[in-house]
């Protein structure tokens, strides 16, 4: 199977994923994720160390979860009602295409709308995604999102880019 | 403001909401209690060597702390003594032996002394010398460093560093006392979490220990139940350690127990809290044992405070060595930053396990934070309902409470709430009394 990816198919799984955020298919999305991978959002711009240093978000597949499983809670009051997300992302680089291992790496930048009631938020980042093929299905393995203005002061960001 | 209006405001039991959406009442404490108590600045591993600097707020005053060419640290407010123009906006830099300001090149050293000024031939014979903007940039009134941590008294004359304190030191001593070297430096640049409410809303939910379980249910409720879904494995995903101990009964908070000392400060967790159920991690109780021995080490490591809310805006969480500052930007307008420490000397996991917790609680991406942002915001907004204007303090309340006293409580009392309005109703009025007339000004 694996011969027959192409960067294209990278690329299409990046559009799909965005679009799965943004119509809230979260177990789908949580699918997409293999078990040991962490979902990264560095608070310091240039950030290298994810752990010994605060981060904005640093989740392994239990926080994912979690996080995922909260949003359609009776009692989880700051979202209700419920925050609506939005992406417009660029067409990605595939980095590193390694048919070979089944590795990939792709930089995407993309536009990220997030609103609730009469409050919207616009950010601007980019997001590097660690792919593998695992049984011939493409997995994320780490994804990494850099927000242009990590050092800013922000309200509440309650969805995911 | 006059000391009357003020003194209205503040009841035994309940407070006026205008203590958290007025302007008036805002300009007030900018004015007159911030300018005369100990407030945090930040931590001298900030400015490290010589010329370092950071910029920040004391109240709504910008202020710069630097390291001076002679070693100590000094705190200037943050503004050219010719025009205004603020000499550094970043918020962390080198200036090297002297500051100079950007806009007509006015040169200052690193302790605010003027140094020079471009063509300063036109300003012989004007009287120059005998003016303020002459004198530099000024320093604020006082400046104490206490185990690494910088505070400053804006006003020169006021109440002692160690009085006001007083006894709420040994929470900052605890927190310095677990580094096997005996000191903190700071690890990264802290969390900025902007909320629409007024600062005395997040200081008051420091020692709110009945909202955890109710507010928070959504977060460590969840936490719980997919826990139990998986098995209950070992070790203990993170999140377990973290966020589950918020969905802790009442009685588990009750138990806790509160500390309150005079002038405002208190903590929760006095006889065991939600962070004395961390896992331990290898290496370093030996380090601690080599620097105390057992006896010392043990019982260092055995406080386990919740939080500690140092009057009036900052909570020092010492197992976790961590430090959130609430820096007030308007009546309905609140800055958190939320900092991490390294313990000097004890394995990495410490700091590591610091990050994570600030992550998952304090961060505007944070799933416990969000539903601690939405109450606030819900009560500023609330709060504008003519239905009561009176916010209640309440519980656990008792006629003849003393709070020029230390004492232990049930840890679900709001005595603290009501020892910090009692600090502020203090400083605040006591300021107001001495200062000039200036009715007809409000």
């Amino acid at each position: 199977m694996e011969h027959n990816i192409t960067p294209n198919d990278i690329i299409d799984f990046i559009y799909a994923e965005a679009r799965m955020l943004d119509e809230g298919s979260y177990n789908d999305w949580l699918d997409l994720w293999l078990p040991d991978g962490h979902y990264w959002m560095p608070l310091d711009y240039k950030q290298t160390d994810p752990i010994n240093e605060t981060s904005l978000l640093w989740e392994d597949s239990f926080m994912l979860r979690l996080r995922v499983e909260r949003l359609n809670g009776a009692r989880t009051f700051s979202q209700k009602p419920k925050s609506r997300c939005h992406h417009v992302i660029q067409r990605p680089f595939v980095d590193i295409f390694d048919l070979e291992n089944g590795e990939f790496q792709t930089n995407t930048s993309m536009h990220y709308v997030e609103t609730r009631l009469d409050d919207q938020i616009l950010l601007a980042l980019t997001a590097t995604h660690d792919l593998k093929l695992v049984d011939g299905k493409l997995r994320i393995a780490n994804k990494k999102v850099e927000l242009l203005n990590s050092d800013a002061a922000f309200g509440n960001i309650q969805l995911l880019p | 403001m006059k000391s009357e209006q003020i003194k209205a405001l503040i009841q035994p039991h309940q407070v006026h909401r205008d203590v958290y959406t007025s302007a008036d009442v805002y300009n007030a404490e900018m004015q007159h209690l911030f300018p005369n108590v100990w407030i945090f600045v930040g931590h001298e591993s900030q400015t490290p060597n010589k010329g370092d600097y950071i910029t920040t707020q004391v109240g709504d005053q910008p202020v710069i702390q630097v390291r001076h060419t002679d070693g100590e640290i000094y705190v200037l407010y943050n503004r050219c003594p010719h025009k205004g123009t603020k000499i550094a906006i970043d918020r962390a830099g080198n200036t090297g032996k002297f500051f100079r300001c950007p806009y007509h090149a006015w040169a200052f050293k690193t302790d605010g002394c003027l140094l020079a000024i471009p063509l300063r031939k036109g300003y012989e014979d004007t009287g120059f010398e005998n003016t303020d903007s002459s004198k530099g940039m000024k320093a604020v009134g006082a400046v104490k460093v206490y185990r690494g941590f910088v505070f400053v008294r804006l006003a020169k004359e006021g109440i002692a560093f160690d009085e006001f304190f007083g006894g709420s030191l040994s929470s900052i001593d605890n927190m310095v006392d677990r580094a096997p070297a005996g000191r903190l430096e700071i690890s990264g640049p802290p969390l900025r979490y902007m909320h629409n409410c007024n600062w005395k809303m997040l200081v008051e939910n420091q020692t709110d220990t009945c909202h955890p379980m109710v507010a928070h249910e959504s977060s460590a409720g969840t936490a719980v139940k997919i826990f139990e879904e998986l098995g209950s494995p070992e070790p203990r995903p993170a999140a377990m350690q973290i966020i589950a101990p918020f969905m802790s009964p009442y009685e588990f908070f009750e138990k806790m127990g509160i500390r309150t000392w005079p002038n405002g400060h208190g903590h929760t967790g006095v006889n065991m809290s939600i962070h004395s159920n961390y896992d331990a991690i290898p290496g370093y109780f030996e380090a601690m044992i080599e620097t105390y021995g057992e006896e010392q080490a043990k019982a260092i490591l055995d406080e386990n405070r919740h939080n500690t809310v140092y009057f009036p805006n900052i909570m020092v969480k010492a197992p976790l060595q961590q430090l959130r500052n609430f820096i007030p930007l308007g009546p309905n307008k609140t800055l958190a930053e939320s900092y991490v420490y390294r313990l000097v000397g004890a394995p990495e996991k410490l700091v590591a396990m610091s990050a994570m917790y600030n992550r998952m609680i304090n961060a505007p991406t944070s799933i416990v934070g969000h539903d601690d942002l939405e109450m606030y915001e819900r009560a500023q907004e609330g709060l504008n309902a003519n239905a009561l204007e009176w916010v209640n303090i309440q519980r656990l309340h008792k006629d003849d409470e003393d709070y020029t006293e230390e004492v232990v409580e049930n840890g679900t009392t709001e005595r603290q709430m009501r020892n910090q309005f009692a600090a502020w109703l203090k400083f605040i009025s006591a300021s107001v009394e001495d200062a000039p007339d200036t009715s007809g000004s409000e």
